[in-house]
């Protein structure tokens, strides 16, 4: 076992790993955040999509210990200490961009990212860039509203589904 | 998974010293190793992170105006910096999605040399040359089949040295799923003639398309290449498409990779 110190949504923490640990699994078991979901574990699904030094990656598909030393951003990051949602947190829940749920840490830590790099993106830039986050209740239409509505573009004309 | 250890070596030579050890293995991006050893197709008993070696990072151009990329640097940082090589940038903004672009690195595809992956297309249609610490190997060179480089057992892509084309686009049919080149087609027109490299098709990995390059380095024209078919020899056959679908694909996308050259 091997010791691992980092950042976590602002806090210094540290633990014990294996070399096989994966980031996906220290901050779910050793840190006890599991609002990072595992989906498919293949690298394929972004379910488990967290920040390390401001870059959108796949928690999963890294390990714990090449996060050494780095600022890693976990959804549970995202809401302000008082519990008030963050901006695309609000979109989301305001146009029913969840449906079970399982896959929306991705969504917002993807939409997080896509937001940083493209303030006011199109339905083409939103769906390009949410190609490695799936969601299995197939709820994107409300998912691609929602990141409309964050970006501050109007969505009135866009139908509920 | 099997457990291992992990090194993070600061320099070149120190990743060199720690590969001599028996059954270590290389980690750059981890966006292959890590489900291949999910998957215990792997089982080294120690990765060695190329992630702190500062000199496999950064895009430079050299005097004879070559784009020089750190074998480190992630897909992300060629898209956003590789602006003098703009086919080649735009390659790797398509590569998987936004978060494997992030973390995989241009030295570790080509060290893999995936038979559907796109950079070996880009290495190979360019011209390029694959600096190690070692040696500096040519394209025509490095690649020598399905996973299979003239790299030795240790040797680490340390940078990738591109020629720029006058007119170069890469096209590739995606695969849905998994977002690889079913085929893709990298055509890059230079003032001595035209290469053309194909990813994705072949059971040997990328490979260039003669007829199709000694058709363009006279008229570089889709028409030019209208009558040419590439043989389904030896082409990948899977669930995705047969040989002979293959072989058409490589005929569309290469007159569309022409038609995209800028």
């Amino acid at each position: 076992m091997t010791k691992v110190s980092l950042s976590l949504n602002g806090k210094p923490v540290s633990g014990k790993v294996e070399g096989r640990t994966l980031l996906a699994d220290f901050l779910r078991e050793g840190q006890g955040l599991t609002g990072t979901h595992i989906g498919c574990d293949t690298s394929q699904c972004g379910a488990c999509l967290v920040h390390v030094n401001g870059d959108l990656v796949k928690s999963c598909t890294m390990f714990a210990l090449e996060a050494e030393g780095c600022e890693v951003t976990t959804i549970e990051g995202v809401a302000a200490g008082d519990g008030t949602l963050s901006g695309i947190q609000d979109a989301f829940r305001e146009h029913h961009g969840l449906q079970c749920g399982f896959c929306t840490p991705g969504m917002v830590m993807s939409t997080a990212e896509l937001l940083k790099i493209n303030p006011k993106p199109s339905e083409a830039d939103i769906r390009d860039h949410l190609e490695g986050n799936i969601c299995r209740c197939t709820g994107y239409h409300n998912i691609i509203k929602a990141i409309m509505a964050a970006s501050g573009q109007d969505v009135s004309g866009i139908a509920a589904e | 998974m099997y457990n291992f250890e992990i090194e993070k070596p600061t320099t070149i030579d120190g990743a060199v010293a720690a590969l001599a050890s028996d059954e270590a293995q290389a980690l750059a991006g981890g966006q292959t190793l890590i489900p291949t050893l999910k998957a215990r197709l792997a089982a080294p008993e120690k990765l060695i992170s190329l992630a702190g070696i500062t000199a496999l990072q950064g895009i430079s151009t050299d005097k004879s105006g070559r784009v020089c990329i750190g074998a480190g640097v992630t897909h992300t940082g060629v898209t956003n910096e590789a602006a003098a090589y703009p086919a080649l940038a735009a390659l790797a903004g398509q590569i998987g999605d936004v978060a494997v672009r992030n973390r995989g690195t241009i030295g570790g595809s080509v060290a893999n040399n995936d038979p559907s992956a796109c950079y070996p297309a880009a290495v190979l249609a360019s011209g390029a040359v694959v600096v190690t610490n070692t040696r500096e190997i040519a394209a025509d060179d490095f690649f020598d089949g399905m996973f299979t480089t003239a790299l030795d057992e240790g040797e680490i892509v340390t940078q990738l040295r591109f020629p720029v084309p006058k007119q170069a686009a890469y096209v590739k049919f995606k695969q849905p799923a998994s977002r690889f080149a079913l085929v893709g087609v990298f055509v890059a027109r230079f003032a001595d003639g035209v290469r053309v490299a194909v990813t994705g098709a072949s059971e040997e990995g990328v490979f260039r398309w003669s007829e199709a390059e000694k058709a363009l380095s006279g008229d570089f024209s889709a028409k030019a290449i209208a009558g040419l078919s590439a043989s389904a020899d030896g082409l990948i056959g899977d669930a995705h498409g047969s040989p002979d679908y293959r072989a058409h694909l490589i005929g569309v996308l290469t007159a569309r990779a022409v038609q995209a050259a800028g």
